[in-house]
């Protein structure tokens, strides 16, 4: 039980790039990929912003030499991309040897194809090959055969938390021996329905979202995929490979309050990060940044930003959503933010939070406005909270 | 791992909200697809609360609150659930009223109520539990993936007890659909004669089963999992086999040593095949089924182990339970394998000591 837990690969794909290197650029660059709506075909699309990739499905199947004639939904030709390059910058060339899993998270799944064929679903039945692309596990079981995994299987589905308790399950099986390595994440495409389903909550900004300001209006959704691949400490010492950093802690608590909502104290959110701190052995004062969950709805905002200030005091570590880059990718927001957590400690850097401001009132501090480089950043955590009170925190660590 | 069944609380197509009986009065059903018996849920839940929710919410609080009530735990150390498609009723109300309305004029309620971690999260809320809560959705790995989580929360001394369960709902709607793939049959059954109608597919159900998950032994437990596993598409029966062999092995026992071997036969022609080769060629003891009293759906395995827990605890397996009716040998009922494959695609292996 005393082992630890390595980063050794990661993958992504979001609105403001398609992999590592082009994420990091539109970082630098402070390019946001939320905007106008170009692949999704809905009645929104001239009023509510949202992170698209780039790529269409056909682009998409192409790129990755898949069969057209498979019922591919967006969220699996996204999570091939991100696991196929997270494996890729692992170094694995081969899966069989040592005991690996892939853990995906995903909420809405393949329901892009189900709510283009539900008619047909009901009547002719066409194109029924895509009620067997539906489920959340479907999307898991393209990317693990894609990758060539086959020890251990599961898929996450807690909303927006979804990605970051696959990192938590993941840690857990291998602190357990049970697996040697997982490839843990999430994927999750933009559909009609989690837009409109947001939007009758009345949690979409019309403009760019403006995470922790005083005058946010909401969120604004995007789609992606990211992984991690998470290598026990035996597998790490005996390939001798060069590690990212070290997932040190992680926590899962529930807010039990309301289906949609949290407590204006984030007391989910509190356990959730305290938790995560406990297992780490870290001291708050040790944590360089937080990437928040920050949202940009009302609610969100303030729940973690108390909680956040009740944890870390008056002069909290520097925090910033990332959310203005890449949108909100709900169940694959925990991986994109994992890997952008990684990336922070590797490259010695803070991402602004994008639109912000003003101070919101309720808060002792401001989120960090201006990308900054070549500062010590050893201790990330990293919040994700979902619908149903579901809040995970992960903590990643230099080695 | 010391984990222990302490409480349960299953609504199925079978009347199973009562834990002193085991399958006495059979209910047949005339649908093509076999509905949950539900019970009065005014035992467990506010009558105010019981208009608001939709069927498979208050199958879901009820089946959790009567499986914690069996248990005599109040607040559970974490609630952990597994579910293939989640609230599909939900689900279809909000997708329809989209497509229906041009993404007009629609209203939040079914869309909040639609997402899969729905129910551990209604579950918390109800019982104000701010524990580990988590919701796992992977097909037929859905219900195993959380009784792992759960197993592994007591093992690593995260929980002293957990609240784990299985959902799964099938509506006119959503059967429609199925009835379109090769994995529903296009004739209507008889479902207790399910076996005997060798075509493909075979008829979908639903349920909802919590237990209540323990590291404490106790001799009131109903039994002990020993442990799980999971094979994700195998070549052939070769490679289940020696994953039965190398499973049991792990767990230091032989298949000599099952006393009961719970399967998952249901009727698919196309996928049957290896149970019928497990039962002729390799094990060679007592076998019960279930799929033919609850209908097929991702979560059933959480009816088998609800079957194989209740079988060890009365030392009993009902008569219509049994698959080898003609010679099922009276014996004790210590060590008992569940194996369940989903389209044989998700196979899953419970072994359970008493």
């Amino acid at each position: 039980m005393s082992k630890r837990i390595f980063v050794t690969g990661i993958g992504i794909i979001s609105g403001i790039g398609n992999n590592v290197e082009e994420t990091l650029q539109s970082i630098r660059d402070g390019k946001t990929g939320v905007g106008k709506i170009t692949h999704l075909d809905t009645f929104h699309k001239d009023t509510i912003p949202v992170s698209e990739i780039k790529y269409t499905n056909e682009e998409l199947i192409e790129l990755m030499g898949l069969d057209n004639n498979l019922p591919y939904t967006r969220a699996t030709l996204m999570g091939i991309v991100a696991a196929a390059e997270a494996v890729k910058c692992a170094g694995i060339t081969d899966m069989k040897g040592k005991r690996t899993g892939l853990i995906s998270g995903t909420t809405v799944g393949g329901m892009d194809k189900s709510e283009q064929y539900y008619h047909d679903f009901l009547t002719e039945g066409k194109h029924i090959k895509y009620i067997e692309s539906h489920d959340c596990g479907d999307s898991t079981e393209r990317i693990a055969d894609y990758i060539g995994v086959k020890d251990f299987l599961s898929t996450t589905s807690t909303a927006c938390s979804s990605a970051a308790n696959s990192m938590i399950l993941g840690a857990r099986l291998i602190k357990n021996n049970i697996l040697d390595r997982v490839i843990a994440g999430g994927t999750e495409s933009l559909t009609k329905y989690h837009l409109n389903g947001f939007n009758t909550l009345m949690i979409l900004d019309r403009e760019l979202c403006k995470p922790f300001d005083e005058n946010r209006h909401g969120l604004n959704l995007g789609e992606g995929a990211a992984f991690l691949v998470l290598e026990s400490e035996d597998l790490v010492k005996e390939s001798g490979k060069k590690v990212f950093c070290e997932l040190t802690g992680y926590g899962n608590a529930c807010e039990a309050f309301h289906q949609t909502a949290s407590t204006p104290e984030g007391k989910g959110a509190y356990l959730a990060m305290k938790k995560a701190l406990d297992r780490s052995g870290l001291k708050p004062e040790q944590i360089d940044y937080i990437n928040a969950h920050g949202t940009g709805t009302e609610n969100n905002d303030i729940s973690e930003g108390r909680a956040i200030q009740n944890l870390f005091g008056e002069n909290p570590p520097r925090v910033s959503s990332t959310k203005s880059f890449t949108g909100h990718t709900t169940s694959a927001a925990g991986g994109i933010e994992a890997v952008l957590s990684v990336l922070a400690i590797q490259h010695n850097m803070i991402y602004p939070n994008m639109n912000f401001k003003q101070q919101m009132k309720e808060l002792s501090y401001k989120p960090v406005t201006e990308l900054l480089e070549n500062v010590k950043v050893d201790h990330v955590l990293s919040n994700s909270f979902g619908f149903g009170g579901n809040n995970s925190a992960l903590i990643f660590s230099r080695v | 791992m010391e984990v222990y069944i302490k409480g349960m609380g299953v609504i199925s197509p079978q009347n199973t909200t009562d834990n002193n009986s085991f399958l006495d009065e059979i209910v047949v059903h005339d649908k093509e697809f076999l509905n949950c018996i539900e019970p009065s849920y005014k035992e467990h839940i506010n009558p105010i609360q019981i208009r608001r929710m939709s069927r498979l919410i208050k199958m879901s609080i009820y089946a959790s609150k009567f499986c914690l009530k069996d248990a005599g735990i109040e607040n559970p150390g974490g609630i952990i659930s597994g579910t293939g498609l989640g609230l599909v009723e939900d689900t279809e109300k909000f997708l329809n009223s989209i497509l229906d309305h041009n993404e007009q004029f629609l209203t939040p309620t079914s869309f909040i109520q639609s997402t899969h971690n729905t129910i551990s999260g209604q579950v918390a809320i109800a019982l104000q539990c701010f524990n580990y809560n988590n919701t796992y959705s992977h097909r037929g790995f859905s219900f195993e993936s959380a009784l792992l989580d759960a197993m592994l929360l007591i093992h690593d001394k995260d929980a002293e007890n957990v609240l784990v369960g299985g959902f799964d709902e099938i509506t006119e709607q959503h059967h429609s659909i199925l009835k379109k793939t090769k994995w529903v049959k296009k004739e209507k059954v008889n479902h207790l004669d399910l076996l005997n109608h060798k075509t493909q597919g075979t008829i979908d159900g639903e349920g909802v089963s919590f237990f209540s998950l323990t590291g404490k032994k106790d001799a009131s437990n109903y039994a002990q999992i020993k442990s799980i596993s999971t094979l994700y598409k195998p070549a052939d029966f070769q490679e289940i086999e020696n994953h039965i062999e190398k499973f049991l092995t792990d767990n230091g026992i032989s298949k000599n040593n099952l006393d009961l071997v719970v399967l998952g036969v249901d009727g698919n022609i196309d996928t049957d095949g290896i149970y019928y080769h497990l039962t002729e060629k390799y094990f060679n003891t007592n076998y019960a089924y279930f799929k033919h009293l609850v209908g097929t759906y991702h979560t059933c395995g959480a009816f088998a182990l609800w079957l194989a827990a209740k079988a060890i605890k009365t030392q009993n397996v009902p008569e219509i339970a049994r698959f080898n009716k003609q010679n099922f040998t009276n014996k004790p009922i210590k060590n008992v394998l569940v194996y369940n494959h989903f389209k044989n695609i998700n196979h899953t292996f419970y072994l359970l000591n008493q």
